[in-house]
Order: structure tokens, then C-alpha cells, then sequence
């Protein structure tokens, strides 16, 4: 297996506060990499560098053989990495089929075209009969459907979701599963930050655990679960 | 365009062609007087979608437009009086000066991440610094105004837009109509997506891919030079031009209450704005003239109370609503 994505002594820190400090880790080519911790460990800093919402301070970070580190947002979403926005970013006044089309515009200028995969995943996420809503009437789990959705869209290589499952019923989350693992199946290598352990036990086969910006472990969901600094600064008394 | 026509209903259809067919046909029984108020509505109209592609669509607020209007007019009736080189020349020349002020207005705006209220005071700086500018460039007759003679060669005639008010009736008419079929035409592109998309959430606008700046920038480069276009009609139809009024922050923002009242970011609403308010204040306008009344600011109460009427009443514009009274489907484009 090769590493679709490097990420090698990532660090990003705000005045004093270190949010990201060194960080390793690869995400192979097919593979769902899961990235947890506590909250404020530095999980979305490191997507938002990832995604280039923000530049690192420090550090590497490579996709498919190439340094993207510091690149803007469009052009490595343009070279394949999609995201979604842990506070949803839907485009607020437009219906939820344009909202996804204007996703899939970033592969093509047909709209007919992007109408037709636009109509595609927003079937694959149950999106479908709401179509026509306008992004703001969307209740919660709906837009967190509708970030992926979008994102989707424009027909990533490497997805990166963040918290999609947060709020979600445990019939809904079974559903997201469902479908995350069925994208996989065609070749979408997935790196997700997820709270709900239900979730990242049945998706991921390697999972990285931040800790005040710091990777405290890493490895297969089996090893890193029973890790008992795991288990002490996150998991905590629920695991115990 | 072809699309947005294709899923009108026959209702759309039957509306739009007879109100074209009415505004064609107007001038055989419209009096001289009818007809400068029409002009008005369809210069209105047309500055109007200038000013909504920027602001409507791509999310930007300007409250200097009046730089490209002034520009524009200031270029093509100077090549006109000082080489005699005419308007419909002039207006290729015209629109890429305003277009150049529109980039570098734009460039400085959101190069340096100026956003929201600070990119519309920088709009008006500008428009304030090329007024002073106008006010003491010699060559164009500084603050005592340019005038268009009527008694050089040539000057009367059409081509040199020299013609009486019909030329002008349908000069208007046919910017106006222009404009709404290049917009509609934008709105159904990937490009006009964009610009929702921008307007929208520019964070989540750059994730998907879109080069946020350039989408600006390309609505910056449309608006401006449309906008110049209108300039030069501004400079020939009233054939004198003076800083202090076409460069004035009442120019610019005259030119954007149509797109507000009609509905911003509509396709129709700068057409709808344009035909409800400017006869109104042309018709205050006569009556107080009539009354003998002389209250130059009058007009502009007028269309401040008229927006906060309208405002309060239908915040999304009189467009929206309009279409959804007539049964027109799309009443959000
Ligand atoms: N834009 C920012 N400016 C300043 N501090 C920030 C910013 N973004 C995040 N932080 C801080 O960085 C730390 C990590 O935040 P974040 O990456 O959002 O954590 P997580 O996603 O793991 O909950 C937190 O202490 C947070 O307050
Ligand atoms: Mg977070």
C-alpha cells in the first residue's frame, strides 16, 4: 500500500497556545483513517491545514506525491481533497440540489452534467426528496448529510468529514456507516474525525488519538483502544 | 437564457413578450414626455442588472458605481469633443477605462481581504478621488463641465447618436433587454453558480474548488464595463457632464434602489424596481415642478421612504412576490 497523504511534524499554534504540535501520521490509498481525541486537541486545526484553511506553522504535508502544505483551499480541493465543515457550511439561500451542484461544477461546466451527479449522491444520501428545500429549512442531520453530499461532489480521492455524525440518532449513524463504507468500496480513501466510538470502531482500520495538539497513539482500533494513556486522558471513566 | 425561457410557463411567456411588444410599439402613441420617463426606466433597468450581477449574485457590495458610469461617460464624449472620434467608437474605449478602475478597485479590495462595509467605503473612495481628480483635469473642462455642441459636423446624426428622443427610446430599450438576457444567461452558467456560491459562503465556495477572487474579479470586469456602457449613454443623452453630479455618491446609489425594491440577485427584480420607482419620481418630480416647489432634494426623500416602504413590507423584493401573484413559476430567480 502506498500513503495517499503525509503528514510529517505538522505543527500550527495560536499566539502561545501550541493546537498542533509535530504530527505524524500516513493515510494509505483505500484505506478509513479515524482521528480522535478530546475536544480542543487540535483535530479541526489539523483538518483545516490538511484542507488548507489554514497554513501550517511548521511541517509537511504531501498528497498523492505532491507538497500541498500552504496551498489555498481551491486548489487542493482541485487536486482531490473534498471536506466538510464541522459548524455546517451549506450555501444557506439556495436549494439543496444546487447547493451539491455547485460541488460537482469543480469537475465540469455542464450543469446538465453536474445536475445528473448531483441527483446521483444526493439518492446515495437520502437527499433526494428534498431536493428542492432551500439549505437553511434543513434540520441538523440533514445539513451534516448535506456537507458530505456536497463535498462528494466533486469527486475526491482523499474525503475528509469532521464530526458528521455528531448529534445523529443511532439508527442515522448506522445509516452514515452504511454509506461511508459503501463510498469506500469505490475506491474513496476517507480520514474522518468522529466522536461517536460506535462509528469509528465499525469504519476505521487505523486510528490516531490527539491529545492537547500531541499524537499520544496510533494503530489498528484494537491496539489503540486498550492503549491506557487512551484510555486515560480520552476515553476515560465511559471506557472504564 | 434558453433555459430559464424554456421552463417558464406559457404565463411568463405571454407576460414577457406583450410587455416587449408594448414597450416596442409605445413611442406611436407615447408623447415626448412618456417617452423621456421610459428612457429613464430602461436606463434604470440596465444599471440596475450591472450593479445586481456584483452585488445580487456574486455577493459584493459597491456604492461607487458611479466611477464606471462617470468614466465611461467622461471618455466616450471627450473622444468626441476633443477628436472627434464618435460614440459608438468611443464606447470600446470607454469600457475598458471603467473596466481597468473596476479591476483595480476590486484587486486592492480582495487582494487585502477588505470584505463587506470596508470593500463598499473603498468603492466610494474611489468615485470620491476621481471626482476631485475631474474636478481639476483641464482638458475636460475641470468643474465647469464638459458640453457636447450640437452644431458640429456630423453631431446630429445617428451614428454619432446625435438623433432626437427616439433614438434614445430604443437605444434604452435595447441596452435594457440586454441586459436581462446576458444576466438571465450568466445566472444559468457554471460562472453564475459560482457567484451564488461566493455570495453564499466564501469558505465553503473555496472547498469546492472555487478560485474566490478570480469569481470577483470576473463580476468586478462585467459589472464595471456594462456600467461604462451606460455612461456613455448618460454623457450623450444629456450632452453635459460636470464632476459634481455624474462622479456625486447620489449617482451610485440612485442606480441601485431599482435592484433593491425589485428583488436583489433576481434576474426580473432591477427590471420590476426600474419600472415601479422612476416613474413615481419623475412624476413627484412634475408635480412639484407644477406646483412650483423647487426642493432639489425631494426626490431622494422620496425614494429613501419609498425603500423603507417596500423593505418592511417584502424584504426579499416586490419580484418575488409578484411572480408568485401572477403564477409565474421560478418567482426566486
Ligand atoms: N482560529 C483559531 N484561532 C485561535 N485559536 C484557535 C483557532 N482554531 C482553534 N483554536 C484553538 O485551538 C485548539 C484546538 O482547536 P480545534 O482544532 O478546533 O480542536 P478540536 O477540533 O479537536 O476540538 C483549541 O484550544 C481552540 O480554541
Ligand atoms: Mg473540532
Amino acid at each position: 500500500m502506498t500513503a495517499l497523504l503525509s503528514v510529517r511534524d505538522l505543527s500550527k499554534h495560536f499566539r502561545g497556545l501550541a493546537a498542533v504540535s509535530r504530527v505524524n501520521f500516513d493515510v494509505n490509498s483505500g484505506e478509513i483513517f479515524a482521528i480522535i481525541g478530546p475536544n480542543g486537541a487540535g483535530k479541526t486545526t489539523l483538518f483545516n491545514m490538511i484542507a488548507g484553511a489554514m497554513p501550517p506553522n511548521g511541517g509537511t504535508i504531501t498528497f498523492a506525491g505532491e507538497q500541498i502544505g500552504g496551498l489555498r483551499s481551491d486548489e487542493i480541493a482541485r487536486r482531490g481533497i473534498g471536506r466538510t465543515f464541522q459548524v455546517v457550511k451549506p450555501f444557506p439561500a439556495l436549494t439543496v440540489e444546487d447547493n451539491v451542484v455547485i460541488g460537482a461544477l469543480m469537475r465540469t461546466n455542464s450543469l446538465s452534467d453536474a445536475r445528473t451527479t448531483a441527483s446521483e449522491i444526493l439518492t446515495k444520501l437520502d437527499l433526494i426528496a428534498k431536493r428542492d428545500q432551500i439549505a437553511s429549512s434543513l434540520t441538523l442531520p440533514d445539513r451534516k448529510r448535506l456537507e458530505v453530499a456536497r463535498a462528494l461532489a466533486t469527486k475526491p480521492k482523499l474525503l475528509l468529514l469532521d464530526e458528521v455524525m455528531a448529534g445523529l440518532r443511532p439508527t442515522e449513524t448506522d445509516r452514515i456507516v452504511a454509506i461511508l463504507r459503501d463510498l469506500n468500496k469505490t475506491g474513496l480513501t476517507i480520514l474522518l474525525i468522529e466522536h461517536v466510538m460506535r462509528a469509528v470502531t465499525a469504519l476505521a482500520s487505523r486510528i490516531l488519538v490527539l491529545h492537547h495538539g500531541a499524537a499520544i497513539a496510533q494503530g489498528t482500533p484494537e491496539h489503540v483502544l486498550r492503549d491506557p494513556a487512551v484510555i486515560e486522558s480520552y476515553l476515560g471513566a465511559e471506557a472504564l | 437564457m434558453t433555459n430559464i425561457w424554456y421552463h417558464t410557463n406559457w404565463r411568463g411567456k405571454a407576460i414577457c413578450l406583450l410587455l416587449l411588444l408594448a414597450f416596442v410599439a409605445a413611442p406611436i402613441v407615447a408623447d415626448r414626455y412618456l417617452l423621456s420617463v421610459l428612457i429613464l426606466v430602461f436606463y434604470f433597468a440596465y444599471l440596475g442588472h450591472a450593479w445586481n450581477l456584483l452585488m445580487g449574485f456574486a455577493g459584493q457590495l459597491s456604492l461607487g458605481h458611479a466611477l464606471y458610469l462617470g468614466l465611461g461617460a467622461y471618455t466616450a464624449t471627450a473622444l468626441w469633443t476633443l477628436f472627434g472620434v464618435g460614440p459608438w467608437i468611443g464606447v470600446f474605449i470607454a469600457i475598458p477605462v471603467a473596466a481597468a478602475a473596476g479591476m483595480l478597485v476590486g484587486w486592492l479590495g480582495w487582494r487585502f481581504a477588505i470584505e463587506g462595509v470596508y470593500f463598499a467605503l473603498l468603492t466610494i473612495a474611489f468615485a470620491e478621488f476621481t471626482r476631485i481628480g475631474f474636478d481639476h483635469l483641464g482638458i475636460t473642462g475641470a468643474s465647469a463641465g464638459l458640453f457636447l455642441s450640437v452644431s458640429s459636423e456630423g453631431a446630429d446624426k445617428w451614428w454619432n447618436l446625435g438623433g432626437g428622443p427616439l433614438l434614445y427610446y430604443y437605444i434604452s430599450l435595447i441596452l435594457a433587454v440586454a441586459a436581462t438576457v446576458l444576466v438571465a444567461g450568466l445566472r444559468q452558467s457554471s460562472l453564475g453558480y459560482r457567484w451564488l456560491a461566493v455570495r453564499e459562503d466564501p469558505e465553503a465556495a473555496q472547498a469546492v474548488g472555487i478560485n474566490i477572487f478570480r469569481a470577483r474579479m470576473i463580476a468586478m470586469l462585467i459589472s464595471s464595463s456594462m456600467t461604462a456602457v451606460g455612461g456613455v449613454f448618460y454623457g450623450f443623452y444629456y450632452r453635459n457632464l460636470f464632476p459634481s453630479q455624474v462622479f456625486d455618491i447620489g449617482r451610485s446609489i440612485e442606480l441601485i434602489l431599482a435592484p433593491i425594491i425589485g428583488g436583489l440577485g433576481t434576474i426580473f427584480g432591477p427590471v420590476v424596481g426600474a419600472i415601479i420607482l422612476t416613474p413615481l419620481g419623475e412624476g413627484l418630480t412634475g408635480l412639484m415642478q407644477s406646483l412650483g416647489i423647487n426642493a432639489p432634494g425631494a426626490k431622494l426623500i422620496f425614494y429613501g421612504i419609498m425603500l423603507m416602504i417596500i423593505i418592511s413590507l417584502r424584504p426579499d423584493g416586490v419580484w418575488p412576490w409578484l411572480a408568485r401573484q401572477m403564477g409565474l413559476n421560478g418567482s426566486r430567480k
